[in-house]
């Protein structure tokens, strides 16, 4: 293997043979020549094409959809509408990452009485060609009322504003409001009296932010196809994050059983959440079986992606945080405003957890709200909700730091949370390495390298995430050489067959190479949660272990009975069993194993003791004082990964989620008119960082063992989105003298707060 | 429906025809017509690089050319960058070797400019590298390992003798 | 995308003929990187598609006899980033050419693409400008000249009549001292569409000390790209060395016109047309001295 000169690991020679290894993955072949399948790739006989109407206005009632000129093109063999959706039940389904009320759901696939943003769907058409199937869309008419859009959580607020959902009420912790209102729901956290903690600080900052809304921008649109057949049986493909949560979603809205669904996976071009919530199987399910069940694929367009898929929220904080002389915490506060999109489900429940959950603080109060807006329903992404309120939390302990002339990792250790101390919702955190991070990231030589130059700044944050465990089942078959079969059904969005067949093999005592893992679809594997929450390397990676323990436990004892000894004395020996004067290697028990009866082992898991995660983060930057851009000069992560695995994927997850985070914290943004029209639908303007826009990307894994994993394993993939806003606006502060308290810190807003600072205005 | 129209090019070495309508882009007729789905798309309007393949050994987005522009031409597309005996090309290994791709959507396009580049500058700086890759978006990997991976190549055949290419084109 | 007929033609000849023919419904094409964009997004609409790039004498870039260059349609941004006498000679419509797009965009677009296309943001329009490029336009009745400054008369219209085809740029020779630049400000490093651009030509005198002629041109800041003249006659004439920066942003900012949408605000470019201006201005005075005399440090922007 080539050395990595980008990563450093914080611990001593890994104890396993296997783990902590750097192979290349099974699929890679695959993926570098072009033959792995993803979901527009797959083409069966006979196929259609589908496309989907979307309303071109962001809030309006739908008075009338005529679809008759569309059916009667010729190669159109079928449209559906809202009319053909079963009214699906009011009933909150959660899907991992994320809780969704199925009705709302239903309404988001097909509009029903109301549009509610621009790029709701309407109708859809499947067709002998794509260019029918668009010629049919022009086709379609639809008389709607015009009504006016609410776009913000500021507009959704006010007393008179225009009410989205007609039977939407604010539930306040399980009581629900009288009247109708914009704001699905009020949460709150406390502990400690708030006043009496900020009459105990020598100072307190309080500051209001401003968050846009983002993409996740993975590069494969959403795409699907189904097959309906005449006795009722439904096959789905699907690029997804989840084929079981594809399954449930689609059985809830078009009522049908899930035995009668199978789900099978393709591979996935990028999720990071966005690919959990159904957009295209229902309808692609539907219009095969108006179609005489031809099979029906459909493919979004990157400006659907853009427009009719999740984002993540914009959001109004506001942070109020006091301290001590010596920089103890001694109150904190958070008001989070976030926007839901067209129906309730922000992520601010998660945001509420992320907030204050580095710091120990026996005071504090978070107050959330999940706000409709006339936006796309806002989905997961990674660590969702937890990059805004960071940006603004991290923003205010920096001020108090250096208000208080305290170094900005010192402000923190001093802080910092430990084992047993609770979370923002009271739970107690376990075994957890933030310290490590912090400590790892002081002796860094990033750190301890001093920044020279005019114009530019370090700035530091950190991040906590909770991860998740979540279901998992897994098939293992011996085969007689010795390999072994292993049937997962976790999707695997990067790099995840390697690093759960790595803890199969070190279960087994076996090389991974022997490991021949693949993704099975729902009919071939017990149940799955999606690969999301961080979850699949740990549990479904639990479930790799268990499997290792098994198979190993079996063949012992089938060679105890083949050589008539009590099971007791069978022992792992070198790469292979040994009893007394026996000895065979691994590829000769399997083969004695098997003579008699194959031998395959299942097992199924649910993990509680995932370990939380911590990240953090450094950056130098120079800003440009005429133009106001923010070029990234260096970047290090440090990040607690309980035991990485693959530790060439685990800083591959850090850098993906920095990335992200930068593209976040400088430039991504949703632009809309006051008509609610989202201006920029493609990847020109939806500014995502390219190759030129981000330096080398430094790593720095900590190891504090999860007690909760057989291998000490925390999730990763998440955690490392959290910081880099609040990272690169304190290194923007320190490079300018300005904070800026809006996302994205983007040239023109840049250059105003400098103006505002200086005076200078371009009209003098 | 307008007329079809015959297009025949050189297609990873050999020769192809294939029945397309005029309208139909070179990525469409790629992966809808020829079934060469390793060439992929993210944008279709020319802003992600996925679609990227080597036209006369120039780097195009196959989604803003037509396919008839290509009559009689010769194109490389990821299907063609191994060996016919499998081997992979060397950028194909780096970037397993360098773990430089995550759901690998991306990657097809990212392995045709980086030839791209090593073509016309076989030992580039980062900078360089950067900039030939600006055109192709990644969201997994924050580029840094796919950056090292081409920069290994150029390194490792710099040291190396010059052999026969690896690819037809 | 719509349906549509292609016809690849070999002459200029055939091109206006079908032009002719088939009136409105016909569109040019040339690199494509624009007109398929649009069509599939329908922003425009075409029922035959003329493919221009096999006409031969297009693809040419001919070194006239007077230093000047003849830049037939077709050429691409990559062939003019091989084109030693490009680079060196026009350096101003090199910084321009060689920044359209990334290296795949690179690949098919083409100068006259980009004019024609017609966008205020364009970025080969400014250094064009300053250039005193002509562009030569065939037609039904026969060839014509006009200074590529009077080209765009809107966004994304031209002085174009029905039935004309661009068919070369003729960038005159420049003089001697002579210098150019194009700057333009993106939100990214590539990959992006000019926030403001700003392109500057300047002659000297005097080995090196005074301005002889002075052209500005700005991008993104008006309807279609501006010619500044109120820099140049401000600057005719005048010792290099007392020219107040300040000054010329100040004129810059004054000559621009800009909006405010989705890639920047008002604000922004009229702050971006001096700021770019004057960093041009000292890119070209460094350009134009070194054309005489082994290149001078400049100060730092």
């Amino acid at each position: 293997m080539p050395s990595v000169p980008a990563s450093s690991s914080e611990t001593a020679a890994p104890a396993w043979r296997v783990v902590g290894t750097r192979p290349v993955r099974p699929d890679g072949v695959d993926k570098v020549t072009g033959r792995a399948l993803y979901g527009a790739d797959l083409s069966l006989p006979g196929m259609l094409t589908g496309r989907v109407l979307r309303s071109p206005l962001a809030h309006a009632r739908i008075k009338k959809i005529d679809t008759s000129a569309a059916r009667a093109l010729p190669g159109v063999r079928a449209v559906v509408t809202s009319a053909d959706l079963p009214r699906a039940a009011d009933r909150i389904e959660d899907l991992g990452e994320g809780a969704i009320n199925l009705r709302y759901l239903s309404d988001n696939l097909l509009a029903g009485e109301k549009v509610l943003y621009h790029g709701h769907a309407i109708a859809a058409v499947a067709a002998t060609s794509a260019s029918i199937a668009e010629q049919a869309l022009a086709l379609i008419r639809v008389d709607y009322e015009p009504l006016a859009p609410v776009m913000t959580v500021t507009e959704a607020l006010k007393p008179d504003a225009p009410l989205l959902l007609a039977d939407l009420h604010t539930d306040r912790m399980g009581q629900r409001d009288a009247a109708p209102s914009n704001v699905a729901s009020h949460l709150r956290h406390e502990r400690g009296k708030l006043e009496e903690g900020f009459r105990k600080a020598a100072l307190i900052i309080d500051r209001r932010f401003r968050t846009e809304t983002v993409h996740q921008g993975y590069i494969e649109p959403q795409a699907a196809t189904a097959q309906v057949q005449a006795d009722g049986q439904v096959t789905i493909w699907s690029s997804t994050q989840g084929i079981f949560a594809v399954r449930s979603q689609v059985a809830e809205v078009l009522g049908l059983p899930v035995s009668q669904i199978k789900v099978v996976p393709t591979e996935i071009g990028g999720g990071f959440g966005g690919k959990i919530s159904v957009y295209l199987e229902p309808l692609a399910v539907l219009l095969s079986r108006h179609a005489g069940f031809l099979p029906v694929r459909l493919v979004m367009s990157r400006t659907e992606v853009l427009t009719s898929t999740g984002p993540t929220s914009g959001s109004d904080i506001r942070i109020r945080i006091g301290a001590d002389a010596e920089g103890r915490l001694t109150a904190m506060q958070a008001e989070l405003y976030y926007e839901a999109g067209a129906y309730p489900g922000s992520p601010v429940g998660a945001a509420a957890v992320v907030s204050f959950a580095p710091y120990a603080c026996d005071t504090m109060r978070v107050d959330g709200y999940d706000v409709v807006v006339n936006r796309p329903r806002a989905s997961a992404y990674r660590a969702p909700g937890g990059t805004n309120v960071a940006f603004a939390v991290e923003s205010v302990i920096d001020e108090l730091a250096e208000s208080l002339d305290l170094d900005p990792i010192e402000m923190r250790l001093i802080n910092a949370v430990r084992e047993g101390d609770r979370r923002p919702d009271n739970l107690p955190l376990s075994k957890i390495g933030y310290v490590e991070c912090l400590q790892a990231l002081r002796q860094s030589d990033h750190y301890r390298t001093p920044l020279t130059g005019r114009h530019r700044g370090r700035g530091v944050a950190c991040g906590y995430w909770g991860n998740w465990g979540g279901q998992s089942s897994a098939t293992a078959v011996l085969n007689s050489d010795g390999s072994v079969g292993f049937n997962v059904a976790s999707t695997d969005i990067g790099g995840s067959r390697a690093s759960l067949a790595m803890q199969l093999a070190e279960s087994l005592g076996i090389d991974y190479s022997q490991v021949k893992p693949r993704i099975g679809d729902t009919d071939s594997v017990s149940y799955n949660d999606v690969t999301g929450g961080s979850r699949t390397t740990f549990a479904t990676g639990w479930a790799a272990y268990e499997l290792g323990q098994k198979l190993s436990a079996e063949l012992r004892q089938r060679l105890a009975l083949l050589w008539e000894v009590p099971v007791d004395t069978v022992t792992r020996q070198g790469d292979g069993f040994a009893a007394g004067e026996k000895r065979v290697g691994f590829a000769e028990a399997a083969r004695l194993a098997c003579e008699d009866a194959p031998l395959m082992v299942s097992t199924t898991v649910h993990p509680k003791g995932y370990g939380a995660a911590f990240s953090v983060q450094c950056a130098d930057v120079e800003v440009d004082p005429d133009t106001g851009k923010v070029t990234v000069l260096r970047y290090t992560i440090v990040q607690d990964a309980g035991k990485a695995v693959h530790p060439s994927y685990v800083e591959g997850q850090m850098q993906g989620g920095v990335a992200q985070g930068i593209g976040w914290a400088l430039n991504e943004e949703y632009v809309y008119n006051e008509k609610g029209e989202l201006l920029n639908g493609s990847l020109l303007d939806y500014r995502m960082p390219t190759a030129c826009d981000l330096p080398m990307i430094d790593t720095v894994i900590v190891e504090v063992p999860n007690p909760g994993h057989p291998y000490g394993v925390r999730g990763v993939g998440e955690v490392n989105i959290i910081p880099p806003a609040g990272t690169l606006a304190n290194a923007i502060h320190r490079a300018t003298g300005v904070r800026l308290t809006a996302l994205p810190m983007s040239p023109p807003r840049v250059l105003a707060a400098l103006w505002d600072k200086s005076g200078y205005s371009p009209f003098a | 429906m307008r007329k079809k129209s015959v297009l025949e090019f050189t297609l990873n070495g050999e020769t192809r025809a294939v029945l397309c309508e005029p309208q139909q882009t070179l990525l469409e007729v790629l992966r809808d017509e020829l079934r060469l789905t390793g060439t992929k798309e993210g944008c279709s309007n020319g802003n992600c690089g996925a679609c990227n393949v080597l036209l006369d050994g120039v780097l195009v987005n196959s989604c803003l050319i037509l396919a008839l522009e290509v009559q009689g031409r010769t194109l490389l597309t990821v299907e063609g960058l191994a060996r016919s005996d499998g081997t992979l090309h060397p950028l194909q290994q780096a970037f397993l070797d360098h773990a430089a791709l995550q759901c690998g959507i991306c990657t097809p396009g990212f392995l045709l400019s980086a030839k791209a580049l090593l073509d016309e500058h076989p030992l580039p700086t980062e900078s360089q590298v950067r900039f030939w890759l600006a055109g192709n978006l990644c969201r997994c990997t924050g580029y840094d390992k796919i950056v090292r991976a081409v920069l290994d190549v150029a390194r490792t055949q710099a040291a190396q003798p010059p052999s026969v290419s690896a690819t037809p084109v | 995308m719509q349906a549509f007929d292609y016809h690849p033609v070999s002459t200029v000849n055939e091109a206006l003929a079908l032009l002719a023919r088939e009136g409105a419904g016909a569109r040019l094409l040339n690199g494509g990187t624009d007109l398929l964009a649009q069509l599939k997004e329908g922003r425009r609409s075409a029922n035959h598609v003329i493919d221009i790039k096999r006409i031969p004498e297009l693809s040419e870039v001919r070194e006239l006899q007077d230093g000047g260059i003849w830049l037939g349609a077709a050429v691409t941004c990559r062939t003019l980033s091989h084109h030693a006498v490009w680079r060196e000679r026009f350096p101003g419509l090199h910084d321009a050419t060689h920044l359209i797009g990334g290296v795949q965009i690179q690949g098919r677009a083409t100068v006259v693409g980009n004019l024609c296309n017609a966008s205020p943001a364009a970025d080969s329009i400014p250094a064009l400008i300053v250039h005193r490029v002509q562009v030569c336009i065939a037609g039904p009745s026969g060839l014509r000249r006009v200074p590529v400054e009077g080209f765009c008369t809107a966004p994304g219209r031209t002085v174009l009549l029905p039935g004309e085809v661009v068919v070369a740029l003729e960038v005159p020779p420049p003089p001697a001292e002579f210098g150019a630049a194009y700057l333009r400000f993106i939100p990214r490093n590539e990959m992006d569409i000019a926030v403001a651009g700003a392109a500057v030509a300047v002659e000297l005198g005097g080995e090196g000390s005074r301005f002889q002629s002075v052209r500005v041109a700005l991008g993104a800041v008006g309807p279609t790209p501006l010619a500044v003249d109120a820099i140049g006659a401000r600057l005719a004439g005048r010792p290099v060395a007392e020219v107040s920066l300040d000054e010329i942003a100040s004129l810059a900012r004054a000559a621009a016109r800009p909006i405010s949408d989705l890639r920047g605000t008002l604000a922004q470019r009229r702050h971006l047309a001096g700021v770019l201006t004057v960093r041009a201005l000292r890119v070209a005075i460094d350009r134009a001295r070194r054309s005489v005399t082994p290149p001078p440090l400049s100060p730092p922007l």
